[in-house]
């Protein structure tokens, strides 16, 4: 009983889609407005009076940060009562908000209490759409306390109305021994034909547009679209050569380790935890010509279902001591100062392997950065709604296509 | 009355299904189409504005993708074809009472996720993996040799994940045929070689294209493979759309690239439909 | 099997002229190239499993942490208490067993009644019928998940478990009304209208008939809709929002670093799809009776 389809079907069809096409011009629709600073201060105080405790928090962050059953989590847990669900979800900012964009702009949970982002486009966006609750001030104790001063002013968020920073730390280069003899020193050693199809870059268009800039010799924080279009030449030399492998989010650090990857743009404390966890034996440095310098902050998703339980969490990591512990797991740069004494106390008191790591913790020029690293770090490219476009479309397609 | 409702049957049965269909396919492609002509970004929202040139800017950039992706695909179906034929061929003319033993043995495979089995050949295929390893330690390869991230991975990825759907259709056709025929063909004298190319291949045509089309239309849209197995000049158009979609965020790109993919693979699949009916395709998708 | 006039075809198209080569050297030639199609299949057999192989040897593997990329070390002990040693990996699992059922109850309920129709009744618009389903089975996957997302995204409908199980019944349902077609073709007519005969109304012959008749095909259907879905990649992963399936959690996890406890359980799948299908394969030989 077949039916070959008939011209008078597909036309029966055809005419009923243009109909409804002509009726569909609905669009997406985009952010509601934002309300001026001083209502939105009384309407986050309104808001956090009417919050309620609860007992579990959901946590989401990048990989290669801690464990899902760390101390601090643990200690946590026995000192509040509060159960902690650790997600390990984000691999790049853009992937992870463009996942939880849609649920929010339709009204729906993220299921998460606490997110981690880097200071990039997506913080900026964030706080464009009023997708993050404002953090309740008066829960921060810790952190007023003991949070060092650079990180209580920070540029992309003044009075730290929305975020506190997590951990702070450097894109530079990684590389393996085993199958690179010379050790890097310059970001031109990521365009060294010898290496070619060994080489990660980075997806993320905000890093890898710092890292042309720096083969180019430009400050990215001061660059002009003239920079961005010569960087973005010389990145798409690097991929037409064929000397890129691929272009990676947090990833790369899977590649590298496998041997598949010998040298890329890497994140500081990922090698060492790498290295901690799968005994492998990669290395990292900060370019000369420069590396780049980035914060990641704790934020609360809008229609969090445990906003207070999330402050606690938020404001615990802020005691010396689990700052301290933060540290020595993950070996990126703390906003406690004071921090690198405990550590130090730390390492004097463990014995054999512990030892050996938390020495090399304590004194790690990339966790305790002198001020000559701080003057070579460069923050990303700043992005302003006006330049967003031009920029990502320089960008993207060296990356993309 | 009777006659009323015994007509109207069909179209009650139909209905349910008919409506999901509706609303869950059909719609949302126009819905598709609509926001490809949408300008605007996440923040401030998008609106429907008719910006055609949407389709000239994402032509002029992903082009290349657009026709790697289908020389992809037509290299991966050729090669579903050469590997894929003579089993098939096997299976149906020799297979005897197993039959569906070495049917259930090739689908074997896909009780397995997809993305794990591309997964594991990605660590079988690793450049310093259980496969490459001991060659270059014996030097029989240069320590710079890959595998991965080369346009050959892809298209091995994506012959090995679409190899079955080729053969199925293949082997319905070939299965139906009478094996009076290849002997009666034989015995007016005609040599294997030519008994098979006169009387057997002509008669699983149909099975053939449908196989074509059951292997080239997935191939041509698929993202994973390229994106677990290829470097950078391997992408297809799929991860450009996945890129647009869950990444970038720019929907309208995005949708108008899913829009012109599914209009070229559109034109095939309706000429086929058009030239062999649809009886072929939905034949063996029954199985 | 009938010989149609398809054979007369085929028996004109052969040479008239007798061949010299054909007769004495058939037999050699025929057990040379018929081996060489049997090392062929096996070959291809072989290399389709391959991959199944190292994820089965792998599960075994007893590595540091979540690089499960060289062998360190034979151990089962992936397979006891430490598989849920991932809560989140559990709850992708959990997730994915779940809309495989929604799913296969939902296309099987609409997509038996679709393929009834398409089966049994000629009636008008069943041309179109026809080119709808084959244009949803024919349909590539990546047009269908963006399709649906911008459809979501434009509704502000939340995305999550309920547009997971929707999408998925999408596709079932034309793969099971297919299936419950093909099995519809080949009814006898006769039965129902014995049936009828005897007094039976038309919901009492539907019952009692013509179900426990397209029961094989049903069943069919449902596996394959159970299959399809609990494979389900890209779909899923443009309209699962936060929530994860094992799928997606594999993807995911492949930037992290696939933790041995992925391989446990794609093996613990693969034997349990084995063992479901054997027994189907039994089964279905004795009901044929």
């Amino acid at each position: 009983m077949t039916a070959r389809y008939s011209r008078r079907a597909a036309l029966q069809l055809g005419g009923l889609s243009a109909a409804a096409l002509t009726a569909a011009a609905c669009g997406v629709q985009g952010a509601a407005k934002q309300q001026p600073a001083a209502q939105a201060e009384s309407a986050a105080d309104k808001f956090w009076k009417a919050q309620k405790k609860t007992g579990t928090v959901t946590f989401a962050n990048w990989a290669l940060y801690i464990d899902p059953n760390h101390q601090t989590l643990k200690d946590f847990t026995a000192k509040t009562g509060i159960k902690v669900t650790y997600n390990e979800v984000i691999q790049d900012d853009s992937s992870f908000f463009a996942k939880i964009h849609p649920q929010l702009a339709s009204g729906q949970s993220t299921g998460y209490d606490i997110m981690v982002i880097t200071d990039g486009l997506e913080f900026s966006e964030l706080l464009a759409l009023g997708e993050v609750i404002p953090l309740d001030q008066s829960m921060l104790t810790n952190f007023h306390k003991y949070a060092g001063t650079p990180y209580q002013h920070r540029s992309f968020d003044p009075g730290n109305v929305y975020s506190v920073p997590w951990a702070s730390g450097s894109t530079g280069i990684a590389w393996n021994p085993k199958y690179v003899k010379t050790p890097p020193t310059s970001v031109s050693d990521l365009w060294n034909p010898a290496y070619a199809g060994h080489v990660g870059m980075m997806s993320d268009p905000q890093e890898i547009a710092n890292f042309g800039l720096f083969k180019i010799g430009v400050d990215p924080e001061s660059s002009t679209q003239k920079d961005w279009e010569a960087a973005a030449t010389v990145l798409k030399q690097q991929r037409g050569a064929g000397i890129v492998r691929q272009y990676y989010d947090q990833s790369y650090i899977n590649a590298l380790s496998k041997g598949d990857v010998w040298i890329t743009m890497a994140w500081s404390g990922d090698i060492f935890q790498q290295n901690l966890s799968a005994g492998t034996n990669l290395q990292f440095i900060v370019p000369k010509e420069g590396g780049t310098i980035w914060t990641d902050n704790m934020m609360i998703p809008k229609y969090a279902a445990n906003p207070v339980a999330a402050m606690q969490l938020i404001d615990w990591y802020y005691q010396p001591q689990m700052a301290a512990m933060l540290t020595e797991a993950i070996n990126y740069i703390t906003p406690v100062p004071g921090v690198q004494d405990i550590i130090k106390s730390d390492a004097a008191s463990a014995k054999g392997s512990d030892k050996a790591t938390l020495e090399a913790v304590a004194s790690s020029p990339l966790v305790w950065l002198s001020a000559a690293d701080y003057a070579r770090l460069k923050n990303y490219v700043p992005i302003t709604s006006k330049n967003q476009s031009t920029f990502y479309g320089i960008f993207q397609p060296v990356v993309a296509g | 009355m009777k006659r009323w409702r015994a007509a109207a049957v069909p179209y009650l049965l139909i209905l349910p299904g008919g409506l999901w269909l509706v609303i869950f396919f059909a719609i949302p492609v126009i819905v598709l189409i609509s926001l490809s002509t949408q300008q605007g970004n996440v923040v401030d929202g998008f609106t429907q504005t008719f910006h055609f040139a949407n389709y000239a800017s994402a032509w002029d950039n992903y082009h290349d993708q657009f026709i790697r992706s289908l020389l992809y695909g037509g290299i991966a179906t050729i090669l579903c074809i050469a590997g894929g034929y003579p089993v098939a061929y096997w299976i149906a003319f020799r297979g005897g009472a197993r039959k569906s033993t070495y049917l259930f043995l090739l689908l074997l495979p896909f009780f397995v996720s997809f993305v794990l089995r591309t997964v594991s050949w990605q660590y079988f295929l690793s450049d310093n993996g259980i496969l490459l390893s001991p060659l270059k330690s014996a030097g029989i390869l240069p320590q710079n040799f890959r595998i991965l991230a080369t346009g050959t991975a892809v298209v091995g990825g994506l012959t090995y994940n679409y190899l079955p759907f080729m053969v199925l259709p293949i082997y319905v056709a070939l299965e139906r045929i009478d094996p009076r025929l290849v002997e009666a063909a034989q015995d007016l004298y005609a040599t294997r070689a030519a008994a098979f190319r006169r009387v057997v291949l002509p008669l699983s045509l149909p099975g053939l294209f449908a196989g074509v089309l059951l292997t080239f239309v997935p191939v041509a849209a698929d993202y994973v493979n390229a994106a677990i197995l290829g470097g950078t000049g391997n992408t297809m158009i799929g991860n450009i759309i996945q890129d647009e979609f869950l990444n970038v965020q720019d929907y309208p790109t995005g949708a108008a690239l899913s829009f012109m993919l599914m209009a070229i693979l559109l034109i095939g699949m309706f000429s086929y439909a058009r030239a062999l009916g649809t009886e072929e395709v939905l034949e063996v998708a029954a199985r | 099997m009938t010989v149609d006039i398809d054979s007369e075809r085929a028996r004109d198209s052969a040479p008239a002229a007798p061949s010299a080569v054909a007769g004495g050297r058939r037999r050699p030639r025929r057990r040379w190239g018929d081996r060489l199609l049997f090392a062929w299949t096996w070959l291809i057999i072989i290399w389709l499993a391959l991959p199944i192989a190292v994820m089965i040897v792998f599960s075994f593997n007893n590595p540091h942490g979540r690089f499960n990329f060289t062998w360190v070390g034979f151990t089962l002990k992936w397979y006891g208490p430490h598989l849920l040693d991932y809560p989140s990996l559990t709850t992708a699992m959990e997730n994915s067993l779940l809309v495989a059922f929604a799913a296969t109850v939902g296309s099987v309920v609409l997509g038996t009644l679709v393929g009834l129709a398409l089966g049994k009744y000629r009636f008008r618009g069943l041309g179109s019928a026809n080119l709808v389903q084959f244009a949803a089975i024919s349909a590539p996957d990546i047009v269908l998940a963006s399709s649906l997302l911008a459809f979501f995204v434009t509704l502000r409908v939340p995305l999550g478990l309920p547009t997971i199980i929707v999408a998925h019944i999408m596709f079932c349902l034309s793969f099971v009304a297919v299936t419950v077609r093909a099995r519809v073709l080949t009814l006898d007519r006769s039965l129902e209208e014995a049936a009828r005969d005897l007094g039976a109304g038309p919901w009492a012959t539907f019952r009692l008939v013509t179900l426990p008749l397209i029961f094989p095909g049903v069943l069919a259907g449902a596996l394959l809709a159970f299959a399809i879905s609990i494979d389900d990649f890209v779909v899923t992963s443009f309209v699962s929002g936060s929530t994860q399936t094992f799928p997606l959690w594999i993807w995911s996890a492949t930037r992290n670093g696939l933790p041995p406890q992925v391989d446990v359980l794609g093996t613990l799948i693969f034997v349990a799809g084995l063992v479901i299908a054997a027994t189907s394969a039994l089964l279905g030989r004795r009901g044929t009776r």
